[in-house]
């Protein structure tokens, strides 16, 4: 890996820290740096950076305040460190009573009835995706399994036909690969541009596929049967936001944490022998892993009024960044929070989900994809051998994987 | 002392004695009634401590906005719905009724 020989920061000084370099997640140098600014300057301003002045709050329940105060930090117009250039009207960008109205649109489709019946799909699906994955041999997990898995539940959820499912974790790429918005420079803008055009005309003709088929039950048939979304497809701008919105929070999240699950198994082997050991771990374990990875990495707010936090003066109108990624390793709150321990106490208080109204709405879904996952592993592998260290995002938004090469051994 | 009863999804009935000044929450977990998550600890942030008041609902406090707009979030949401870690027990609370639903979001 190309290791900054400045990375972990020891050597400036801590008011010089710019948290939001997205080599530190690329390199896995965070925990440290993080740790640092927790100790010495938890509540932490700096004037230059790519993305403006900022602040970082880094200590979980500083970020528990902020996050659901949300008449005093707001969401518009973006909740990503940079400025979108992404179509970004979509209701986690919004504050209520907007948000309230789009967000309630969508959300029973992952309303625990429809949970109950998605559960023998899903087992189906990752029987499938495992009873394939060769034996003895190098596979990407990425690839073969998580992406896998996660764009055939989210191409469920839309509608979709399943063979365009690969398109799914590509669009999801190019709405957050942006230099401006996360920090990646791996994607040119006429790429990501052209992705998203993509995206847009394929969502506007699965619009109208949707109208023609009156059984439907998905994300877009529930966006055309509420009065308040009705004529969403009316304003391409909302339209696309949300879509992105969706595919985002269906994607990523979920898949980096199929794929974290296994690198914190090998990173801490004994858990696994633990988790075999004692399967019924497996509801707690999902938890922990979903804290010891925190897919996204921070969430953005924008002070409507001067508010006191941590001795420190947050101006009206300043740029507030959440690190959930921090808050989430904060030995005040989670005992020995940078270990991986599949039976951990209260492993379900962790801020990956955000708080208040924002909080995630696909919670439950993710949850139970990431426990069928493991309950089939258990019953297939004796191991999973990790055989380099992954490839990793450059991104200070998402915290994944590009890669992960692997070996898996039957039982 | 008065009494709680947390009603779990599968109809078993947990009485609590519980004393004055208590959070509802805290009685769940401490006593071990199945179904409530809290996953904010009791910040009403999360709203994975949703119960549903099954009577004497004069005996509760109103939510406030933050509440409302937690309960809101939720498609399983009735006009009985109430986070219980914003409720602290009081004396009108004996026999107080609560319904843990199915699943916690």
């Amino acid at each position: 890996m190309n290791k900054p020989a400045n990375t972990s920061n020891q050597d400036i000084p801590v008011g010089s820290i710019n948290l939001s370099d997205p080599s530190r997640f690329e390199n896995y140098t965070w925990p440290e740096t993080f740790a640092r600014v927790r100790e010495e300057d938890p509540v932490h301003f700096i004037e230059d950076s790519p993305f403006g002045p900022f602040w970082s709050i880094t200590k979980f329940k500083d970020i528990v305040f902020v996050d659901s105060n949300h008449k005093l930090f707001s969401s518009e117009p973006f909740i990503i460190i940079g400025d979108p250039n992404v179509p970004s009207n979509n209701f986690i960008s919004m504050d209520p009573p907007k948000h309230d109205v789009q967000r309630k649109a969508v959300q029973g489709v992952v309303a625990p009835k429809n949970l109950a019946e998605f559960e023998s799909l899903i087992r189906e699906r990752t029987q499938k995706v495992l009873d394939g994955l060769p034996l003895g041999e190098p596979i990407d997990w990425v690839q073969h399994v998580s992406k896998e898995l996660t764009s055939l539940m989210l191409a469920t959820l839309f509608g979709l036909p399943l063979e365009e499912r690969e398109k799914l974790p590509y669009w999801s790429d190019m709405a957050t690969s942006s230099p401006g918005v996360a920090g990646n420079t791996s994607v040119s803008d006429d790429v990501r541009q052209a992705g998203l055009d993509e995206c847009l005309s394929r969502f506007i003709q699965l619009w109208h596929e949707t109208l023609d088929k009156e059984s439907s039950f998905n994300l877009i048939s529930l966006l055309q049967k509420s009065d308040d979304t009705k004529d969403m497809i009316n304003d391409l701008e909302e339209y696309l936001g949300n879509i992105l919105l969706l595919i985002v929070g269906g994607n990523d999240t979920t898949r980096n944490s199929m794929t974290g699950g296994v690198y914190a198994m090998n990173k801490f082997p004994e858990q696994f022998d633990k988790l075999k050991a004692n399967p019924e771990l497996i509801p707690n374990m999902v938890s922990e892993i979903i804290r010891w990875q925190t897919p996204l990495a921070h969430m953005r707010r924008i002070a409507t009024q001067d508010v006191e936090l941590g001795g420190k003066t947050i101006k009206k109108g300043d740029k507030v960044v959440m690190w959930y990624i921090s808050g989430n390793r904060d030995t005040d709150v989670i005992e020995n929070a940078d270990d991986f321990i599949v039976d951990r106490k209260n492993a379900r208080q962790h801020l990956s989900f955000g708080f208040g109204v924002h909080r995630c709405m696909g919670n439950r879904l993710a949850e139970m994809q990431l426990r069928i996952l493991w309950e089939e592993i258990l019953l297939r592998f004796d191991k999973i051998e990790l055989l380099q260290e992954p490839k990793r995002v450059e991104s200070n938004f998402v915290h994944g994987y590009e890669n992960m090469m692997v070996k898996v051994s039957a039982l | 002392m008065p009494t709680i009863v947390f009603i779990s999804h599968d109809q078993q009935r947990h009485e609590i004695q519980a004393d004055i000044g208590d959070n509802l929450m805290q009685l769940a977990m401490d006593n071990g009634v199945p179904g409530i998550d809290a996953d904010c600890g009791g910040s009403c942030a999360c709203g994975t401590c949703h119960v549903y008041v099954q009577q004497n609902q004069q005996s509760l406090v109103a939510p406030d906005d933050m509440e409302t707009s937690m309960i809101s979030m939720r498609p399983d949401a009735e006009d009985s719905s109430r986070l219980s870690c914003q409720l602290a027990v009081n004396a009108d609370m004996d026999g107080l009724e609560l319904l843990v639903p199915e699943f916690q979001m």
